[in-house]
């Protein structure tokens, strides 16, 4: 077995993975970048449309451009080692690390060894000080929303249709129904459109739209393809190939039987929703955060076994990509800050933050009232000139408002990000209590 | 009997801006026999982008394309392209049949012109990805 030694390891090549390697390579740190795939770039290599880097970049780039500028910086690193087709199998922590779960080996403190294997370098051992969570995620599929019927061939997900598309050339079919109108689904209904192939309608259970307004108008209004809002596949017909689908209207939550239609078909596309990939963090003991599906992580992106950051995809689902990079250049800065302060890390004692009316989820999972703060949430209501609120709790029930700020427009398929300063946090903080940090939206 | 022309000839049109996420509702009012810039009349937007976007969407609607032609490439089947500009939305399709009629060569790097000043509309096609072979 070959064996190497890296101060950290980065699982994931994608948009995540690029740039905290590029962040730790250039505080001087050696990273070793796996990818399990034969190139870099991750699924921005299939999303060919545009609407990347506005915010990172300032101008409007495809996914393979956005890709393309971070893999440059990364590949020319002398720090940076890629390894390609090389899949991360398992990793070994101490017990220490891991918080006396029981769970991780006898190595010594502060040590990992990442177990490896490719065709290219048989299995590989990997020790090292550090290790970035960057896998991404997977697309949720037909198994995760159990649609009733026969299991003909024609149901793709979403992204493995853009993949068919857009990189091996091949059609998924002609005539299409896609399931659920998130910005995959959205944006494949315009891809299958302008290859040739009749999109003849979008099912989706909620209300309103799950993906953005723009690409409603841009993806579906500009090729008359129908949208239909609180309305289900309730069966999927054909013994090969598909061949029709049932689609149901829903009220109050209750599908209205005698009202369905069916629409003629040979193809399914579901945009259904992303899971982070965790399979590998859960090996090793990271605790996982319900609502997200993605590690807990404390204010320094760290997750529960020490030395561990995440960040993109895997730690919780983003819409843009842009935030990724951002968020995985911040998990990179405090993966060097680790080994720059090891032994006297963490610095501060941390505080929990806790999601509270009308917002699903907030990362990180707690706050350092030593640092500057930026926390990523998600709402759970669609509203225009809502208001965020962001208060201070302890034992006494006493609340002190901590930060105001009107918000001009809040959906569930937008994350919603904000900025606290230390000095801010500080005149809230009371000693030997709890702190914590509630975030709501009204 | 027959109605009296109707002298004005204004007509309404809701649209959703799509400049940004905010994505506000628009009215445009607008005279069809005297269809000019400055007569289109624009409200609910939150800001200016709303404005031209309006005005785009009444007299000639644009969209940036972006699609993949074939390619003879080790490492994958189709290159994927886009358009430099807007494009009229009417022009889409002719371009995609350009495009698709295209069979470029590796090695080809992001930016390399396929499709130079499209029917003399300023618009170029050009490759997104870099693939060395």
């Amino acid at each position: 077995m070959r064996e190497a030694v890296f101060d950290t390891v980065v699982v994931g090549g994608g948009a995540a993975g690029l740039a905290a390697s590029k962040i730790i390579a250039e505080r001087g740190y050696r990273v070793a970048l796996v990818e399990r795939e034969n190139r870099l770039g991750g699924i921005l290599n299939q999303c060919i449309h545009n609407g990347f880097g506005l915010h990172y970049f300032k101008e409007e780039l495809t996914g393979p451009e956005y890709a393309q500028r971070f893999i440059e910086t990364t590949a020319g690193t002398p720090n940076i080692e890629v390894f390609l087709e090389t899949t991360v199998m398992d990793v070994k922590t101490s017990r220490a690390d891991n918080n006396n779960s029981g769970k991780g080996s006898t190595n010594s403190p502060g040590t990992k060894e990442v177990f490896c294997y490719s065709s290219r370098y048989g299995v590989l051992k990997i020790i090292t000080k550090t290790i970035v969570l960057a896998m991404g995620s997977r697309e949720r599929n037909r198994g995760n929303i159990g649609i009733p019927g026969t299991r003909p061939a024609g149901i793709f997900t979403a992204g493995l249709a853009q993949r068919f598309v857009n990189i091996e050339g091949y059609s998924p079919g002609e005539n299409v129904v896609i399931i659920g109108s998130g910005d995959i689904g959205l944006i494949m209904a315009r891809r299958m459109t302008l290859i040739g192939a009749r999109v003849l309608a979008v099912i989706e259970i909620q209300p309103y739209p799950s993906g953005l307004t723009r690409n409603i108008v841009q993806c579906l209004r500009d090729f008359d393809i129908p949208l239909h809002l609180s309305h289900i596949v309730s069966r999927i017909y054909g013994r090969d190939r598909v061949e029709a689908v049932d689609v149901t209207p829903v009220r109050n939550g209750k599908p209205e039987m005698e009202e369905t239609f069916k629409i003629k078909c040979d193809t399914l596309l579901l945009s259904v929703g992303l899971v982070p990939e965790n399979e590998l963090s859960k090996k090793f003991g990271v605790k996982i955060n319900p609502e997200t599906g993605g590690a807990v992580v404390d204010a320094h992106m760290m997750t529960s076994v020490d030395g561990v950051f995440s960040c993109g995809n895997v730690l919780h689902i983003h819409d843009l990509v842009d935030y990724v990079s951002e968020e995985s250049i911040a998990a990179a800065s405090f993966a060097c800050d680790y080994m720059e302060e090891r032994g006297k890390w963490p610095a501060a004692e941390q505080f929990p933050t806790v999601a509270s009316s009308n917002i699903k989820y907030v990362i990180p999972n707690s706050y350092d009232p030593e640092i500057n703060n930026r926390f990523f949430f998600r709402p759970m209501i669609v509203k225009n000139n809502a208001k965020l609120c962001i208060r201070m709790e302890n034992e006494d029930k006493e609340q002190k408002t901590l930060l105001e700020k009107r918000l001009l427009h809040v959906q569930p398929s937008e994350m919603v990000s904000v900025n606290i300063k230390s000095e801010r946090i500080k005149e809230f903080l009371r000693d030997g209590e709890e702190n914590r940090l509630v975030f709501s939206i009204q | 009997m027959g109605r009296k022309t109707d002298l004005s000839s204004r007509s309404n049109k809701s649209l959703i801006c799509i400049s940004c996420p905010i994505g506000c509702h628009l009215t445009v009012e607008y005279d069809k026999d005297n269809l000019r810039e400055e007569n289109i009349k624009i409200s609910g937007n939150k800001c200016s982008r709303g404005i031209t976007y309006g005005r785009e969407e009444v007299l000639a609607p644009k969209r940036t394309v972006t699609a993949t032609v074939s390619i003879a490439s080790e490492i994958q089947r189709r290159l994927p392209v886009k358009t430099t500009k807007h494009i009229d939305k009417v022009l889409i399709f002719e371009l995609l049949d350009n495009l698709y009629s295209l069979k470029v060569k590796p090695p080809v790097n992001i930016g390399e012109r396929l499709i130079e000043n499209f029917k003399g509309t300023g618009v170029d096609v050009v490759a997104t990805m870099k693939l060395d072979r």
